[in-house]
């Protein structure tokens, strides 16, 4: 049946970009984009580490293994940021390509044992994702990766929903929060731990390159038009789901590869509002610049 | 192993030889140009081009059906050079925040890349193992060729680099200064920017698009630890680049299941985490034991001093017990049966059963701690208004600070006093000493 | 008597790259006006900071009405300096006045009309509700000052503490910024201010607190606020302790050592 698995992929990278929005609205906010991109690489290591250490493929071990991973990145940056006095920036890349490095090390020594290499992580393949079911009492209840990811986007939602004011807190002005009593290293690393969630359920499907792509490109599209943070969540969202529909189109029109299209198109969104959307887009300040030397090429009367 | 390892030296195999060369030759260029990006505060910035080249050797060969390295490169440098300006762009001119503008660049480009990638896939010409290779990185595959070019670039811009190294010095250290003295510094800019994406381009092959980060930043990061002169950081990084594509060779001839790239990260990272703890003043380790340090050396002058001033208008070498000196000081029994072992052992102290008092050297010692401290104390409640209670704990944590050109500053403006707030005798400034 | 409403005692701090602070010691009475002044770098701001428990201490004690701050935090509000916040974030001025009320909602509750109408009566406070629903990136620098100085207002507080709100503002928003002070002193509310205008000092304030590094004199401003102590604080005199906090920062002294 062609149009369901057309159904169950599109479902699949709506809730990566679903998920991808919410964590990434507030890394954006918090000029951690780059965090993101640093978690959603060593997870890697955290996968292949908690197989080799258990043998198992199961979901929760797997979770576990990339949040662990993903909070050993965060608290490793900051280590060496603060204590080891080297730059920010300077401290993700140190600490990210290291556990990437160690992850594809393990996969290399343990090739025969490991089911998963460089490329799949790089380009997921949210194709195949529907021929992964999940059979929960003889009955084939769809997709594996919808399941997961459902349940991550569900977290999602929960720490939205118990947490969006202390992170938006947190995000505007840290002094603040803790002025106010807000906990800034107790919300700082729940996120974290949501974006290494985020990135290890659409690791199957999409790759850590296009995650990120779905965590930093919708969130900033609806970050240059937003007056609310609700507004930008929301928009983030739209755009992340309407990529994810026009990019399954766009890869079935050329034969390409879905996710990369669902990213293309999200970057897609993220130009045209760029260029004309709002009162910051491209086109309106030229149009400004116009009309103030029209004023000042008119004499004044 | 030892059998391949001695193999690999041989250097009979060219494989080798090519590996080789292109690893040290990729690691000294990338590592002295990161240390130019690193100080710019753009740490990250050869990770997202890194990404972006991809869209650009995809096209390359799309467009012209060929897998010539050249032809690759070239489109390569294209589109990481179009990357690039999408960054500053994106930072200069809109509410995009630097580190997005990046992860945007590195996704969109990326995803772009990827996608051509799956349609060359499909191509009648259909080969693109070649192109795989550059994205993951995989040195043994290295060509005769590959190394040439190679060669030739890192050459270029390791070249480059000496010759205006003082120009970039200036323009990254002070921008304002160097376009006040007429400096073309957006054309410095954009130098730099060409010689990072060469580098970038040409280091794929060997570490692979992920991985190139770590090859342009960690050296400059670790070569940090070591200095403050920027012509011995740009040295240092790029040998410890140079020994990271060495290690990166030889691991992948051993074995040859092993990637070239993670190994070269794997081996820059340890460099990086020695220079860490172990690099002297700027490491932790020195950073921790000078502290460490600090605090023994207040302990003993602290000691001292009390002795000094239990023998004060007396026997200024008397003896002194052990619960004597613990009422002046708040040291646990232990402690300071540490500390007075240790001053005895320097020969400061002498002791017989229970009772300690200064040897020759150690009343020198403890008169001269002590005048600076009750010249710490004078100046404290004189020019700051302190006080004589609340002066005396302040001086006890700072006076072991003080190098003797403070101490003559202070006793200078002090006017040579002979008596501190408290109404004690500062004691003269030692002349053998020299003063 | 009662508490004081800040309490500083003994207080060292040793900062990264920042000034050191030694041995401040002062208290702020009740229902008055006070400003921090010193030169630029004399640990101002960092002894803000510290007070607010932002930066660890090496030693001392800060009491606020004669508790911890985390026993006291209702009772305390904190306006940060301007440039510490990215005014790009998507936010309207209401919902930026509305953080003023987080500190007291439950974990799970919402900001009720009670708190709404909290927020709307500190805009119409600092002049600024008919800008309530506009995203904060359209404000002045002036304007966004005022939404600061609204948030702290809408926390109903009785304990004012203000880094720099006068910093770069507009003529308009200094008068709005000095009436609201006033009204403040009014209604026996203790405002704390750090600040770096020597001629404006004695007409917006009653008390002040002069550093530089150490504290030089805290008092009433008649008292405290001379020509000697002022020249003790802004005089090259101070020139040996700048020169040992060089020292204790090159030694990474975190705490007291000795």
């Amino acid at each position: 049946m062609y149009w369901m698995d057309a159904i169950w992929i599109i479902a699949i990278a709506s809730l990566v970009g679903i998920s991808g929005a919410i964590v990434g609205a507030f890394l954006v906010l918090r000029r951690m984009s780059m965090l993101g991109d640093a978690i959603s690489h060593s997870v890697l290591f955290g996968i292949v580490a908690a197989f080799l250490l258990t043998s198992s493929r199961s979901v929760p071990v797997m979770l576990i293994g990339a949040g662990l991973v993903g909070l050993l990145t965060a608290w490793l940056t900051d280590f060496l940021h603060r204590r080891g006095q080297l730059q920010e920036d300077a401290s993700i890349g140190v600490v990210f390509t290291w556990l990437f490095a160690l992850g594809v090390i393990l996969i290399a020594a343990f090739a025969g044992q490991v089911d998963l290499d460089q490329e799949c992580v790089l380009y997921g393949e949210i194709a195949f994702a529907p021929f992964d079911t999940w059979v929960v009492g003889g009955q084939d209840i769809g997709p594996r990766a919808f399941w997961i990811l459902l349940g991550v986007t569900a977290l999602n939602f929960l720490m939205l929903a118990v947490g969006h004011r202390p992170l938006k807190t947190v995000a505007f002005s840290p002094a603040f929060a803790a002025s106010i009593g807000i906990s800034v290293t107790f919300w700082h690393y729940l996120l974290m731990s949501m974006v290494s969630l985020t990135t290890v359920a659409s690791f199957d499907a999409v790759g850590a390159i296009l995650v990120v792509a779905m965590i930093v490109v919708p969130a900033n599209t609806a970050f240059m038009v937003s007056k609310s943070l609700k507004g930008m969540l929301v928009g983030a969202m739209g755009v992340a789901v309407a990529s994810a529909v026009l990019g399954y189109f766009l890869a079935a029109w050329l034969n390409g590869s879905i996710a990369a299209a669902v990213a293309m198109v999200a970057g897609g969104f993220f130009v045209v509002t760029l260029l004309f959307v709002g009162r910051d887009s491209v086109l309106a300040r030229a149009r400004q610049r116009r009309r103030q030397r029209q004023q000042a090429a008119t004499p004044a009367a | 192993m030892g059998q391949l390892f001695l193999e690999f030296w041989r250097l009979d195999d060219p494989n080798v030889v090519w590996v080789l060369a292109g690893a040290v030759l990729l690691g000294g260029a990338a590592g002295v140009i990161g240390v130019f990006a690193f100080l710019q505060k753009r740490a990250l910035i050869g990770d997202a081009l890194a990404h972006a080249a991809l869209p650009g050797v995809a096209t390359a060969f799309i467009l012209f059906q060929t897998r010539e390295l050249e032809v690759i490169l070239a489109g390569a440098v294209v589109s990481c050079a179009l990357g690039i300006l999408a960054i500053d762009y994106l930072v200069d001119h809109t509410r995009i925040k630097p580190d997005s503008a990046l992860a945007i660049v590195l996704s969109v480009f990326f995803a772009f890349g990827a996608f051509e990638m799956t349609h060359i896939q499909q191509m009648p010409v259909g080969n693109q193992a070649g192109l795989d290779k550059l994205l993951f990185g995989q040195a043994a595959a290295l060509t005769a060729d590959d190394v040439r070019v190679l060669g030739i670039v890192a050459a270029l811009i390791l070249v480059v680099a000496a010759l205006l190294f003082d120009r970039f010095r200036v323009v990254i250290f002070d921008r304002g200064f160097a376009r006040a003295i007429g400096m073309p510094v957006r054309f410095y800019d954009f130098l730099l920017s060409t010689l990072l994406v060469l580098a970038v381009v040409i280091g794929l092959q060997l570490a692979g698009v992920v991985l190139m980060a770590a090859v342009i930043l960690t050296p400059a990061a670790a070569a940090r630890y070591w200095s403050n002169r920027l012509g011995l950081i740009v040295i240092l990084a790029g040998l410890f680049g140079v020994i990271a594509g060495i290690v990166g060779a030889n691991v992948s001839y051993i074995a040859p299941r092993m990637p070239t790239g993670p190994w070269m990260v794997m081996a820059i990272t340890a460099i990086f985490f020695v220079s860490l703890f172990a690099a002297p003043e700027r490491g932790l380790y020195a950073r921790w034991r000078r502290r460490a340090r600090l605090r023994r050396r207040v302990a003993e002058e602290n000691v001292l001093r009390t002795l000094f001033k239990l023998g004060e208008g007396g026997d200024q070498r008397r003896w002194a017990g052990v619960n004597e000196i613990l009422r002046y000081r708040s040291l646990s029994p232990v402690a300071l049966g540490r500390v007075l072992r240790r001053l005895e052992a320097e020969g400061h102290l002498e002791h017989a059963d229970d009772r300690w008092r200064l040897s020759g050297a150690g009343l020198e010692r403890a008169r001269a701690i002590t005048r600076r401290h009750r010249l710490w104390e004078l100046y404290l409640t004189r020019q700051v208004e302190l006080s004589p209670d609340q002066v005396h704990d302040d001086a006890e944590a700072v006076e072991h600070l003080l190098t003797p050109e403070m101490e003559r500053a202070l006793a200078e403006e002090l006017g040579t006093p002979e008596a501190d707030p408290h109404g004690q005798a500062i004691p003269a400034d030692n002349p053998r000493a020299g003063g | 008597m009662s508490e004081a409403p800040l309490s500083v005692r003994d207080l060292t701090v040793s900062y990264q790259h920042k000034p050191v602070l030694w041995d401040v010691d002062f208290a702020i009475p009740e229902g008055r006006t006070a400003a921090i002044i010193g030169p630029n770098g004399a640990g101002k701001s960092t002894l803000l900071k510290a007070v607010m428990g932002f930066v660890q201490p090496a030693s001392g004690e800060i009491r606020f009405f004669g508790d911890t701050l985390e026993a006291r935090r209702s009772l305390v509000a904190y306006v940060p300096q301007r440039s510490e916040v990215d005014w790009d974030f998507p936010i309207s001025v209401m919902d930026t006045v509305l953080m003023g009320r987080y500190g007291r909602l439950p974990l799970l509750g919402r900001p009720r009309a009670a708190d709404r109408e909290a927020a709307r009566r500190a805009l119409e406070k600092v002049g600024m509700l008919e800008f309530a629903e506009r995203q904060i990136s359209q404000l002045s620098g002036g304007q966004q000052q005022r939404v600061f100085i609204a948030r702290a207002l809408a926390q109903e507080a009785s304990l004012y503490l203000m880094d720099e709100p006068f910093a770069g503002v507009d003529v308009a928003t200094e008068k709005a910024i000095v009436e609201l002070l006033k009204e403040l002193r009014a209604e026996g509310k203790t405002v704390v201010v750090v600040h770096h205008d020597l001629s404006t000092v004695g007409d917006y304030f009653e008390h002040v607190v002069l550093l530089n590094m150490r504290l030089v004199a805290a008092g009433p401003i008649e008292e405290a606020f001379t020509p000697e102590t002022l020249n003790k604080t802004y005089g090259g005199r101070l020139g040996m302790l700048s020169e040992v906090a060089e020292r204790v920062r090159e030694y990474g002294l975190d705490e007291r050592t000795g």
